[in-house]
C-alpha cells in the first residue's frame, strides 16, 4: 500500500519509516556476504602475510629435501626440487590473486565505458560495437584466454592483455542492457532538460544506478579469471617458473598424484576455496545492492 | 465497532449481497495492516454501488475479500459475506469456484492483464459457459458471440478469431465485460475499470456497464477514486477512509451534501469542470497508518471539525435521521459540514 | 535574462512533425518506405509570455511528443521553434535550453533515486552558474521553501518522499533553473485526489508569483479549466481547435472538443438529466484511428458525428473564427458554415461501432452541457 502524505511534517516521519529496511539490509545480516567475506579476508591475509607464516623461500631449491612427506617442518611437504609447498602455496595465492584482481579491473572500465557509449547513444556506435561482442561471444572463454596468450608469448603482460580482449564483453553487454533500461526513466529527460552533458548524465545519473550489476558480475569473473590464470600455468603458459603460481604447481605435481598427493591437491583446494568466498560475495552483494529498492 | 446501515435502493431483487463486519489483515514485519477493518455492505439487485476511497483506504481488499481472491498473504481475520444468505467466507476454494462465475464475476483496471494473450479472445469468452454451464464448444462459441454483439464489439465473426493485444484498450475492456457477463452473474465487482482508459473510452464504457445493469438486472460493486464516474454511474455509494466505511447513502446526497468531513474533502480537493474556484481546498495531514491507526475517529489527526471525543469515542455508521433514504454517516459532528458545505458552495 | 521582442510570441512553434519509424528497418530499407508512426504532423503554436496554456486530448494524440519536442528533449523531424523570434538549433545550446523545464508524468521515476534532493540541485545551480558557489545551499533551501518543502529535505533521498512530496521536488528542480517556461506534463495524474490539489494549487501560485509561463499537457480538462487561460485540443497529432479556456468550455467548435467535453463525468448531474443522457449514446463513439493509417481528408470524420462527403477528401485548415480572432478550429462546419445536427453521416459507417451497435454516435448542442445552477442543488 502507497503511503501519500503532505509537505513538511510528514518528511520526518517517512525517514524514519524507511531507515528500517535499509539496516536489515546491512553486510552482516546477508549470511552468504559475510561468509564470502571473512573466507576471502583470510585468504588474501594469508597470501599477504606469507613471509611471516613460513620461513621457506618459495623459489629456492634444496635438492637434498626433494618430495618430502608432511611434516613439522614442512606443512604439506615438499615437491621435486626441495621447495616448500606450503610456502609455494601462499606465494602462488599472493600471485594468482594479485593478477586476477588487477586482470578484472581493465575489462570492467572498458566494458563499462564501451556499453555505457553503446547504450546511451545507440545508432551505428551501437550497432557497431554489438557486432564486436557478438564476434569475441562467438568463441568459447578458455580457448579464446589460452589461444591469444600462446600467441602472445606466456608472461603476465600476455595475461592482462588476453583477459582484458576478451573480458571487456560480459561488462558492455550487462551496462548496455542496463542503461537502455535506465535511461527511459524520466529523471534522465530530466536531466537532459537541465542541459546536462552526456559525459555528465552517463557519470553522475545513469552509472550509479546500474554500476552494482557489473559488480556482482565482476566477482564471479574474479573467479573465471583465476581459474584461466591457473589454466595457463598448468599448460606452461602462465607465469614464468619459478614464480610460484597454484597452475603450475598443479602441473608439477600431477606426476607425483599416486605418491605425494598432496602436490595436487592443496593447490586445488585453494582454488576451489578462493571461487567459493567470490562467489558467495557475488550472491550477497547481488541481493543487498540490487537496484531499485526503492 | 460496525453498524448496518439498513436498505438499499429497494430493487425488487431485495437483499442480495451483504458484507457484515469485515475485517482483513496483512502481516507484516511492521506489524498487522488492518487493510479492511470492520466494513458492512449490502447490495440489492439491480443496484450500482460505489465503492470510494483513495489509494489504502481498502476498497480494493474489501472487493477482493467478497469475490475470495485476496493476496495469499491477506486473511479474513472476522466477519461474513453473505451471499444469497450463504456465508462465503468458510467455503473452499473448489466451492468458491462454483459462485465466481455464475454468481459473480470481477472486471480489473488492467484488461490486458488479466486476459490471456495467447488465447483467442472468442475461445476466453466461451471459457465459462463451457466450464460452469456445461454448454457444448458450438453453443459456447454462439454464446460468445451474443456476448461480443451485446457490448458492442464490432463484428464480432471476425473478432472471435483474434487475439487480445490485436484490440485496442477500450474493445479489450469490453472483451473483460463480456467475460464478466458470460455466466450471467448477479454480481458484477469492477476494481477501477475505467481508469486506466482515455475520457471517452471510459465514456463508453460506463455508458455500457449503465445499460447492461438496466437490462439484465446485474448488480454492480464499483471500486474508484473517481467521484464524477461514481455520480455518473451508481445509485448509492460507500466512502471509505482507513479501512473503515465513513460515509454511505444515495449518490447524489453524498456528493453534492456530505455529512463526513473526508467526503466533503474529496469534493472540495478535486477541481471542477463546471465551476472554477480559486484555489482548491486540499485534505492535510497524510492518511493513516493501518498498522496503528488513530485512537476514535480515524480522521480526527486531519479534520478541521475535530472535538476532544473524536480522538476517543468509536465513530460507527449511523442513520442520519430524517432523511428519505438511507444515509449514514460516522462523523460524530456532522451538522459542521452542512454548514461549511453551504460555505463552500454557495453559488449564486 | 533576454528580452522579449516587442510583442510576438515567447515561443512559437512552427509546422511542427515528429515521426517514429515502426517494425523492422531492414523490411523498410527494401522497401525503400519506412512505416512512419505521425506523432505529430503539422502543428503550429504560439505561446504568449505570462500565459498558460494547455495541451488537451486523448492518450496517442501526440500532446506528449510535441512537449518533448517543445522543450529541446526530442528533434523534430519539420519545421521550427523560435523562442523570442530567434529559431534555436535542433541541439539547443545550454543556455537556452535552460529556458523551458519540464515536470513529468510519474514523480517516481523522474527522480535519480542515488541523488539527494540537495545534490541534484546543487549539480544544476553549479553547471548553470545560476548562483556563485557559496551560495548554492542556501538557494537550494529557498527553492523547497517555494514548492513548501522543509529545509531537511535537501539531505533527503527520493525514497523518503510520497508521490506529492516528489512531485514538488521535481517542481523544484524545474525552478532551480530560472526557466521562462514550464511544461508540465499530466502533472497530477499519477497522484492521489487530495494530493492532487495540493499540487495545482501550488502551480497557480507559483505561476502568479514568478511569471511563469505555463504549458500544461492534461487530459483531464477539469485540471486544465482550473489552470489555464488558453487551451489547445489535440487529436491524432494535429491541433483541431484552439481558444480562450471559458470561450472554448462554454461553446467548442469543433466536434471532437464538444465529446470529448461531453464524456466527462460530472459529478453535478440533476437526476433527470442524467437518466435522459443514459438514453443516448457516448460522447464520442469508437476508438482513435492508429497513427500508423491517418483517415484521409479530417483525420477524426470516422468518429465524428457531422461527417459529410467533403470530409472524406478535404483536410480542413486550422482556420480563425470570423466573429473572435483569439478562436481557430479546423472543421468545416466550424463557424456555422453548414450543419452541426447530423446529416445521414456517410463516414459514420465506418466507424468501428456501426450504427447498428448500441453506440450511436450523438451531438450535444453547445452549451446543452451547460448545467445552470439551478441543476446543482435543489
Amino acid at each position: 500500500m502507497s503511503a501519500i502524505s503532505m509537505p513538511e511534517p510528514a518528511l520526518a516521519a517517512q525517514a524514519e519509516q524507511h531507515a528500517q529496511p535499509r539496516q536489515a539490509r546491512r553486510w552482516y545480516r546477508q549470511p552468504a556476504l559475510a561468509a564470502g567475506l571473512i573466507l576471502l579476508g583470510l585468504i588474501v591475509l594469508a597470501a599477504i602475510a606469507a613471509p611471516l607464516i613460513t620461513p621457506y623461500n618459495p623459489i629456492k631449491q634444496n635438492l637434498t629435501a626433494s618430495l618430502l612427506s608432511p611434516s613439522a617442518h614442512h606443512w604439506l611437504g615438499t615437491d621435486q626440487t626441495g621447495r616448500d609447498t606450503f610456502a609455494r602455496l601462499l606465494y602462488g595465492l599472493r600471485t594468482d590473486l594479485r593478477i586476477a584482481f588487477i586482470a578484472v579491473l581493465l575489462p570492467f572500465c572498458i566494458g563499462v565505458i564501451l556499453g555505457s557509449i553503446s547504450g546511451y547513444f545507440g545508432g551505428w556506435v551501437d550497432t557497431v560495437l554489438m557486432r564486436l561482442v557478438d564476434i569475441v561471444v562467438a568463441f568459447p572463454f578458455y580457448v579464446l584466454i589460452i589461444a591469444l596468450v600462446f600467441v602472445l608469448g606466456p608472461g603476465q603482460r600476455s595475461i592482462y592483455i588476453a583477459i582484458t580482449l576478451v573480458g571487456w564483453v560480459s561488462y558492455a553487454r550487462i551496462i548496455r542492457g542496463e542503461i537502455l533500461v535506465a535511461k527511459r526513466q524520466d529523471y534522465v529527460l530530466a536531466a537532459r532538460s537541465g542541459g546536462l552533458s552526456p559525459v555528465r548524465i552517463i557519470g553522475r545519473h545513469l552509472l550509479p544506478n546500474v554500476i552494482s550489476q557489473a559488480i556482482i558480475y565482476a566477482m564471479s569473473d574474479i573467479v573465471q579469471d583465476i581459474l584461466a590464470i591457473v589454466t595457463l600455468g598448468y599448460f606452461g603458459l602462465g607465469v614464468p617458473p619459478p614464480t610460484p603460481d597454484l597452475g603450475s604447481m598443479i602441473n608439477d605435481g600431477q606426476n607425483f598424484l599416486t605418491t605425494h598427493w598432496q602436490l595436487t591437491t592443496f593447490p586445488g583446494l585453494a582454488v576451489v576455496l578462493v571461487g567459493l568466498a567470490l562467489s558467495l560475495i557475488g550472491d550477497g552483494l547481488a541481493d543487498i545492492i540490487r537496484p531499485g529498492t526503492t | 465497532m460496525s453498524g448496518d446501515w439498513a436498505g438499499g435502493a429497494g430493487g425488487a431483487g431485495g437483499r442480495l449481497l451483504e458484507v457484515r463486519d469485515l475485517h482483513v489483515q496483512i502481516p507484516t514485519r511492521r506489524g498487522t495492516v488492518r487493510a479492511v477493518d470492520g466494513v458492512s455492505l449490502e447490495v440489492a439487485g439491480g443496484e450500482a454501488l460505489g465503492l470510494v476511497g483513495e489509494s489504502g483506504s481498502g476498497k480494493s481488499m474489501t472487493l477482493r475479500a467478497i469475490l475470495g481472491v485476496l493476496p495469499s498473504e491477506a486473511k479474513v481475520t472476522a466477519g461474513q459475506i453473505l451471499l444469497d444468505g450463504v456465508d462465503l467466507v468458510p467455503l473452499s476454494s473448489s466451492d468458491l469456484n462454483k459462485i465466481r462465475g455464475p454468481k459473480m464475476s470481477m472486471i480489473f483496471q488492467e484488461p490486458m492483464s488479466a486476459l490471456n494473450p495467447v488465447m483467442r479472445v472468442g475461445q476466453q469468452i466461451a471459457e465459462g459457459p463451457r466450464v460452469h454451464l456445461g454448454y457444448s464448444r458450438a453453443r459456447a462459441a454462439e454464446r460468445a458471440l451474443e456476448l461480443m454483439r451485446r457490448v458492442g464489439i464490432p463484428d464480432p465473426e471476425r473478432r472471435f478469431r483474434a487475439y487480445p493485444h490485436e484490440f485496442s484498450g477500450g474493445m479489450r475492456q469490453r472483451v473483460m465485460i463480456a467475460i464478466a457477463l458470460s455466466c450471467d452473474p448477479e454480481f458484477i465487482l469492477c476494481d477501477e475499470p475505467t481508469t486506466a482508459l482515455d475520457v471517452t473510452i471510459q465514456d463508453q464504457i460506463l455508458r455500457l456497464l449503465a445499460r447492461l445493469c438496466a437490462e439484465s438486472g446485474v448488480s454492480l460493486i464499483f471500486v474508484t477514486h473517481d467521484l464524477p464516474v461514481v455520480a455518473q454511474l451508481c445509485q448509492r455509494v460507500a466512502v471509505m477512509y482507513g479501512g473503515q466505511l465513513v460515509e454511505t447513502g444515495d449518490v447524489r446526497d453524498v456528493l453534492l451534501e456530505p455529512r463526513h468531513p473526508y467526503t466533503l474533502g474529496l469534493v472540495r480537493s478535486a477541481p471542477d469542470i463546471e465551476e472554477v474556484r480559486e484555489s482548491l481546498v486540499p485534505i492535510p495531514g497524510s492518511p493513516p497508518s493501518l498498522v496503528s491507526p488513530p485512537s476514535g475517529c480515524r480522521f480526527h489527526p486531519r479534520c478541521a471539525f475535530a472535538e476532544e471525543d473524536c480522538t476517543v469515542l468509536p465513530t460507527p455508521l449511523r442513520e442520519l435521521a430524517g432523511r428519505p433514504r438511507a444515509r449514514s454517516t460516522a462523523c460524530l459532528h456532522y451538522e459542521r459540514c452542512e454548514d461549511a458545505a453551504g460555505a463552500g458552495r454557495a453559488v449564486p | 535574462m533576454t528580452a522579449g521582442a516587442g510583442t510576438g510570441p515567447l515561443l512559437s512553434a512552427e509546422d511542427i512533425a515528429v515521426y517514429f519509424p515502426v517494425g523492422s528497418q531492414l523490411a523498410a530499407a527494401v522497401r525503400h518506405q519506412p512505416r512512419m508512426l505521425h506523432a505529430v504532423d503539422g502543428v503550429d503554436l504560439d505561446l504568449a509570455k505570462g500565459e498558460a496554456l494547455a495541451l488537451v486530448g486523448e492518450s496517442g494524440s501526440g500532446k506528449s511528443t510535441l512537449a518533448l519536442t517543445l522543450a529541446g528533449l526530442r528533434g523534430a523531424d519539420r519545421g521550427q521553434i523560435k523562442l523570442d523570434g530567434r529559431v534555436l538549433r535542433a541541439n539547443r545550446s545550454r543556455a537556452d535550453q535552460r529556458r523551458i523545464q519540464m515536470v513529468f508524468q510519474d514523480p517516481y521515476s523522474s527522480l535519480n533515486p542515488r541523488l539527494t534532493v540537495g545534490g541534484m540541485l546543487a549539480e544544476l545551480l553549479k553547471v548553470h552558474h545560476i548562483v556563485p558557489r557559496g551560495e548554492v545551499t542556501a538557494y537550494s533551501a529557498e527553492l523547497l521553501r517555494l514548492v513548501g518543502l522543509g529545509e531537511d529535505a535537501l539531505r533527503a533521498q527520493p525514497r523518503q518522499f510520497s508521490g506529492g512530496q516528489r512531485q514538488r521536488v521535481a517542481i523544484a528542480r524545474a525552478l532551480a533553473l530560472r526557466p521562462d517556461i514550464l511544461v508540465a506534463d499530466e502533472p497530477v495524474s499519477a497522484l492521489d485526489v487530495s494530493v492532487q490539489a495540493t499540487i495545482l494549487n501550488l502551480l497557480r501560485d507559483l505561476r502568479a508569483e514568478l511569471g511563469l509561463t505555463l504549458l500544461l499537457i492534461s487530459h483531464n480538462l477539469a485540471v486544465v479549466r482550473h489552470l489555464c487561460d488558453r487551451v489547445a485540443v489535440m487529436y491524432l497529432g494535429r491541433i483541431v481547435e484552439i481558444g480562450p479556456a471559458a470561450a472554448l468550455f462554454a461553446n467548442p467548435r469543433h466536434p471532437y472538443t464538444r465529446g470529448l467535453l461531453a464524456a466527462i463525468p460530472r459529478l453535478t448531474v440533476a437526476p433527470d438529466q442524467a437518466e435522459k443522457e443514459a438514453e443516448e449514446g457516448p460522447a464520442v463513439a469508437g476508438d482513435m484511428p492508429s497513427a500508423l493509417r491517418i483517415p484521409a481528408g479530417c483525420r477524426f470524420r470516422t468518429r465524428c458525428p457531422i461527417a459529410q462527403d467533403i470530409c472524406a477528401t478535404q483536410d480542413p485548415a486550422l482556420l480563425h473564427d470570423p466573429a473572435d480572432p483569439a478562436r481557430q478550429a479546423a472543421c468545416h462546419f466550424a463557424f456555422g458554415t453548414a450543419p452541426l445536427v447530423p446529416a445521414a453521416a456517410p463516414a459514420a459507417a465506418a466507424a468501428p461501432d456501426g450504427p447498428d451497435g448500441p453506440d450511436v454516435p450523438r451531438q450535444r448542442q453547445p452549451g446543452q452541457r451547460q448545467t445552470g445552477p439551478g441543476l446543482r442543488k435543489e
